[in-house]
């Protein structure tokens, strides 16, 4: 069985000590063009470059043949939903690749890319969408918690989590991913301004994918969702969310900040989402064709594929071995999709509380002698 | 003999003192002790990074408690007033209750959630309502009211000690009533999830919580007077209900009211009853009453002594089941 365990072994930064990263006309920081050119300026060891680059590329092209093969079992009736992460991966495996395996990760619900980097399984991953669960791995082990629906909760969780870290005079990090509509929660700007007061130790990892289902960005705030850190008191940058070489150095960069105890940051990663929100949405009904096109122009695979080419660093062999590897992965997330069985409602009740008090057993126990009234 | 306020704030002092997880936060709680003195020198004693004062925003409150929680730590939030609660209904109901089934059991969150309750201190709005209801609806919270100095102590300690998220009400009006606290060495205190029997009786069973106890046992007592030998159940837990007592007493009795300072409309009164006529029905002489708020907003103070259930509502009550 092909071992997903993408962070180990861990890669080694190529950027440590790099103070100023380049920008691109934009605005924001970018290392390789969307047609995969390697800036001028990036003045890095290029053996430790190309290593990374190969690792992130192998965590985003196994994360883009688990999505699709999720998509096509939504299709299939295998899957209730499944919300995609295609086009979103480099904002996902550069950010969780630049953080230490024990940072503490609160995702959204559709962070499947920096789930599997860590380790998280497809069974774990799919389980929430085939609706036999509500949540789909433990997170301890993984420390990435569990998906969280209702949007921006999690921001404040993982600001509490990095206030216990302080506490406990860790040099853990936490990080949490929201989007750009989740920005507008009060529960974001709770979190953010908390976060500053205290001096958490963690990153706000904003993907602005441009849509909030139908809503875009441009109905949703009036100032650049990074500009907020000024505000709050936070250390600031904005990212081509589609370079991942930008989004890892821009990350590690704004951690280790938080790790050696200067504050927290927010990062915004300017990204699309190239699928719809979810499976049961219909993107074109609210946005158009060009516009889909220009993103995919600016594919976060295909300027990697781009770069490494233009670099030296990938031959047949090697995309091969990753083509190979994707298709294995795809077959075990097909099988451990069909696997997943439907759990028994009655086992339920002895999850709610720490106990199953007289009238939750009393319901319990009647469902069961009812539901066994009926002849199979 | 210690208020009832005073009574909390030995209880959370005992409870940082056994366990160093402990924290407690909320807004003024700290350095001022909380707009009731609830946690009066508890941040002199025990830090800054224990007694913590929070920001202005309760949703950020129980959210980071809820991570807190998660990194190992026991949080004792304060929301200030019982109307300041909605902002943060979202991480109590979606986030708080939910973790524990939503991961199959396997994450606990012992997070405290203290709101002083209900009216009868003249204040202004928002800051007399009695929103049990909300919480009770919820599957995986515990949700307690203590009435005296007494449970008070006690009921904070457990709830602190236990693992499941609590709502806490403390009755507003009963924070500077004193009483006796049962001393360490007396003995286990009753569960938190049980409800006590506070006045024996024979002929009727008033069935309450939080402020309005000491108001039933009043009129308990004036009933008496006219030869009526009346039981006060105070509930204390109201998610989860000790029917058990409560079943025990009405088939006992054979009438019972329910007494509580929320609006009697879909109100916490509505499930006790339903539970009564369910359990004790060929018990019962005559219809469960309810005596309690209007279906109205909290009315202003002026003329809350009209709304909130007095002595002479409940005997009216007590009337009409007993001539049934």
């Amino acid at each position: 069985m092909t071992t997903v365990d993408l962070a180990d072994p861990p890669v080694t930064n190529p950027f440590t000590g790099t103070t100023d990263l380049p920008r691109a006309a934009e605005g924001w920081t970018q290392l390789v063009t969307p047609d995969g050119r390697l800036h001028p300026d990036v003045d890095v060891d290029r053996d430790a470059l190309g290593r990374l680059t190969r690792d992130l590329y192998r965590g985003m092209r196994l994360a883009r043949r688990l999505d699709d093969e999720a998509f096509a079992l939504q299709r299939q009736g295998e899957l209730g939903l499944w919300l995609q992460c295609r086009g979103q991966e480099a904002a996902q495996v550069g950010s969780v690749a630049a953080v230490r395996a024990d940072d503490y990760v609160f995702p959204s619900y559709r962070e499947h890319a920096a789930a599997l980097w860590r380790g998280i399984g497809p069974a774990d991953l799919l389980r929430q969408w085939r609706g036999v669960a509500h949540s789909g791995w433990d997170p301890e082990p993984y420390s990435f918690h569990i998906y969280t629906l209702v949007l921006a909760a999690q921001l404040l969780h993982a600001t509490g989590y990095a206030l216990g870290v302080q506490r406990d005079g860790s040099d853990t990090v936490v990080v949490t991913y929201f989007g750009d509509g989740a920005a507008s929660e009060g529960d974001a700007s709770e979190a953010m301004n908390i976060a500053a007061v205290n001096a958490a130790p963690m990153v706000f990892f904003c993907q602005n994918n441009q849509w909030a289902i139908s809503t875009p960005t441009a109905s949703q705030t009036r100032t650049p969702i990074h500009r907020r850190g000024a505000g709050f008191g936070l250390r600031s940058e904005w990212v081509d969310g589609n370079d991942v070489l930008a989004v890892y150095a821009v990350t590690s960069a704004v951690t280790e900040h938080a790790r050696a105890g200067a504050g927290p940051a927010i990062v915004e990663a300017t990204t699309y989402r190239m699928g719809g929100h979810s499976t049961s949405d219909d993107p074109t009904r609210y946005r158009t064709d060009d516009e889909l096109e220009a993103w995919r122009a600016r594919d976060p695979l295909a300027r990697v594929e781009a770069l490494m080419r233009a670099e030296g660093w990938s031959d047949e062999t090697f995309l091969g071995q990753i083509q190979a590897e994707a298709d294995e992965l795809a077959d075990r997330t097909r099988r451990e999709c069909l696997a997943l069985t439907a759990p028994d409602l009655a086992d339920a009740f002895a999850t709610v509380l720490s106990d199953v008090p007289q009238l939750l057993r009393e319901e319990r126990d009647a469902f069961v002698a009812y539901r066994g009234s009926f002849l199979d | 003999m210690l208020t009832l306020c005073q009574a909390l704030n030995s209880g959370l002092r005992r409870a940082m003192e056994d366990d160093d997880k402990v924290l407690l936060m909320g807004e003024d709680v700290g350095r001022l002790g909380g707009v009731f003195r609830v946690t009066d020198g508890l941040q002199k004693d025990f830090g800054e990074a224990r007694v913590v004062d929070t920001t202005l925003a309760e949703s950020g409150i129980i959210g980071t408690a809820i991570g807190l929680a998660l990194r190992g730590y026991r949080p004792v939030c304060e929301i200030q007033f019982d109307g300041f609660v909605y902002p943060a209904f979202n991480q109590i109901v979606s986030q708080l209750a939910k973790m524990r089934a939503r991961t199959g059991g396997r994450t606990a969150l012992p997070v405290v959630v203290r709101i002083p309750v209900g009216g009868g201190i003249g204040a202004v709005e928002h800051h007399s309502e009695s929103n049990e209801a909300y919480f009770a609806h919820t599957a995986g919270l515990r949700v307690v009211y203590c009435a005296s100095p007494d449970d008070a102590h006690w009921m904070i300690r457990q709830a602190v000690a236990g693992d499941d998220p609590v709502i806490f009400y403390e009755p507003k009006r009963r924070y500077w009533v004193k009483g006796e606290v049962t001393p360490e060495d007396a003995g286990p205190p009753m569960p938190l999830h049980r409800a006590r029997v506070v006045r024996p009786g024979a002929d009727v069973t008033l069935l309450t919580y939080g402020g309005t106890v000491a108001t039933c046992v009043a009129a308990a007592e004036a009933a008496a007077q006219e030869g009526r030998d009346i039981e006060v159940i105070d509930l204390r837990s109201i998610s989860p209900l000790d029917v058990a007592t409560i079943e025990e007493s009405v088939r006992r009795t054979g009438r019972a009211v329910v007494v509580h300072e929320a609006p009697t409309f879909a109100g916490f009164g509505a499930e006790v009853v339903a539970q009564v006529t369910s359990r004790c029905f060929y018990s019962l002489e005559a219809p469960v009453e309810r005596v309690g708020g209007f279906n109205l907003p909290y009315p202003p103070a002026k003329v809350e002594e009209e709304y909130l259930p007095d002595l002479d509502r409940i005997l009216d009550a007590v009337d009409r089941v007993l001539a049934a």
